[in-house]
């Protein structure tokens, strides 16, 4: 099958991957997927005190584009409020990395890693 | 532009130059155009030579008899002819059917169509090695049993059933034994003459020769019935009606009396680059040869890559043509089903990738392969969450998946 540009560009350097600790009550982790279904998906955020997401990081295990997805929204995050990137629609993914409709579903587990980074952080506090 | 390196010689092979060359010569107004039927003239004579002389070849590397061969579009089509033309046939002796789940779905979906039409059928589990064993067979064999369906060497993993041994169980029984040879003809020797099986499919694709070609073997003694699939002018014997494709058939022909020349010199050198391609990564860790490695066709590496997804590191392997045993794409979201069977995890499964080796590899494309995998692999291994909780020491099974 024929990858988008931007999905071969986030493949091939992807952003921000690696890991932060756990336990660190700043930092929220979403790990979604399943091994059985081929892709697993670890999104770490880092909030400040304002509630702002200062740094973020990923690991993936899954397709091209499933890297590409996660890749490409910690690069999103980096910056943004809670609330914003809780507002990350798969869609925007999708649109951005020029996903075909056999691919949306990798875009879909990017989004559900934000949500749980998310929670995560939030029950932590 | 740079066209990615063929190990993919499972899924087809090109063909020999020697083979193209004949082929050409049966096409034009001056080659041998006729029909292999016409009894009229010349024309008809010499193509019908020819396909009688292709007829010999292909029975010389299976020690058959010519008569024994009847001419098909290929291993499906022979699969199709062979388990519904002697269910058809024999349907008031028993309707039950003895095949595998590591079956082609050739033989998979005919079987399917069958249990449609009021027959029974057990599916036999492989063992660990991908293998079916005598003793499944004996255990699975009932009074109304009327055919038994197994690949000789199956198309995923390369592992090589027993099929002497199996043969003299269905023989003993009075049970037909049906064996899908597409993948072993010209790599393993058969023997028909000393194996007790009925019916064995051949396609000329998977061994130098032309796509879309294809026999069975229908044995003489004892004799085997079938009942035809396709109705027509009655060639074939009336198993197999349609005007013979010469050009085909006589690439067929060749592709078989030159594998029957040159298979044992050709098999020493691709083990040799089997185990080449093998000595160069087994020492990654968590890397697994799929299958037997003992009862294995000399030119199949079906080798899982853990914690890698098999998608994405075809991606990285893209100046590698070879085939992922993973299909989360395809609608199923599921592994392969020849890796399940097998009883592997669905994380190995997942990562397997397969490599084909065949006549026109060389050690330098090996190595070539070799240093692409190691460097993708580390790559991916980098990225995936689960080599790191490996690494930490997790165990993957305790976790707390969120399936999707
Ligand atoms: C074991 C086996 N059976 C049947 C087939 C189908 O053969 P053909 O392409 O000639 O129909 C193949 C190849 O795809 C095969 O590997
Ligand atoms: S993660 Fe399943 S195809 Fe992308």
């Amino acid at each position: 099958m024929a990858y988008s540009e931007q999905v071969i560009d986030h493949y091939e350097n992807p952003r921000n991957v690696g890991k932060m600790d756990e336990k660190d009550a700043q930092v929220g982790t979403g790990m979604v997927g399943a091994p059985a279904c081929g892709d697993v998906m670890r999104l770490q955020i880092k909030v400040d005190d304002q509630g702002v997401i200062e740094d973020a990081k990923f690991k993936t295990y899954g397709c091209g584009s499933a890297i590409a997805s996660s890749s490409l929204v910690t690069e999103w995050m980096k910056g943004m409020t809670l609330d914003q990137a809780g507002e990350i629609k798969n869609a925007a993914i999708s649109e951005e990395l020029a996903l075909p409709p056999v691919k949306i579903h990798c875009s879909v587990l990017a989004e559900d890693a934000i949500k749980a980074a998310i929670d995560d952080y939030k029950s932590k506090q | 532009m740079k066209l990615p390196l063929y190990l993919d010689y499972s899924a087809t092979t090109p063909v020999d130059p020697r083979v193209a060359k004949l082929m050409c010569d049966c096409l034009t107004q001056e080659g041998n155009f006729g029909n292999p039927a016409s009894r009229s003239h010349l024309y008809g004579w010499q193509a019908e030579e020819a396909v009688e002389n292709a007829r010999r070849q292909v029975a010389d590397l299976i020690n058959a008899d010519p008569r024994e061969i009847v001419w098909t579009s290929g291993a499906t089509e022979s699969d199709n002819l062979a388990i519904k033309g002697v269910a058809h046939f024999y349907h008031k002796k028993g309707k039950h059917i003895i095949t595998s789940k590591v079956e082609h779905k050739a033989v998979l979906d005919t079987c399917r169509q069958l249990e449609r039409e009021g027959f029974e059928v057990t599916y036999l589990d492989p063992d660990s090695d991908g293998l079916i064993t005598p003793a499944m067979v004996q255990d699975a064999m009932r009074e109304d049993t009327v055919l038994v369906s197994l690949m000789h060497v199956n198309n995923e993993i390369g592992v090589v059933t027993d099929i002497a041994a199996i043969g003299e169980i269905t023989r003993a029984a009075k049970v037909l034994f049906h064996v899908d040879a597409a993948q072993s003809a010209g790599k393993i020797a058969i023997d028909l003459e000393a194996m007790k099986v009925d019916l064995m499919s051949f396609s000329a694709h998977k061994i130098y020769g032309p796509k879309g070609v294809g026999a069975l073997y229908v044995r003489r003694k004892p004799r085997v019935r079938l009942e035809a699939q396709m109705h027509g002018g009655g060639h074939e014997r009336g198993m197999r009606s349609g005007t013979l494709a010469t050009h085909q058939i006589v690439g067929m022909g060749a592709a078989f009396a030159i594998a029957q020349e040159e298979m044992q010199a050709e098999n020493a050198r691709i083990v040799s680059l089997r185990e080449r391609l093998w000595d160069g990564v087994k020492d990654m860790e968590e890397v697994y040869m799929n299958g037997s490695h003992d009862q294995r066709v000399s030119g199949n590496a079906n080798i899982s890559f853990n914690f890698v997804e098999g998608e994405s590191l075809l991606m990285s392997l893209r100046e590698l043509a070879v085939s992922s045993g993973s299909a989360c794409t395809s609608a199923s979201l599921e592994p392969s089903y020849v890796l399940r069977a097998l009883g592997m995890s669905d994380e190995l499964a997942h990562s397997s990738i397969r490599f084909s080796i065949g006549r026109f590899t060389t050690a330098e494309d090996i190595d070539q392969a070799i240093e692409q995998v190691r460097k993708a692999v580390t790559k991916l291994r980098e990225l995936s969450p689960l080599w790191d909780m490996y690494k930490d020491g997790v165990d993957l099974d305790s976790v707390q998946w969120t399936a999707h």
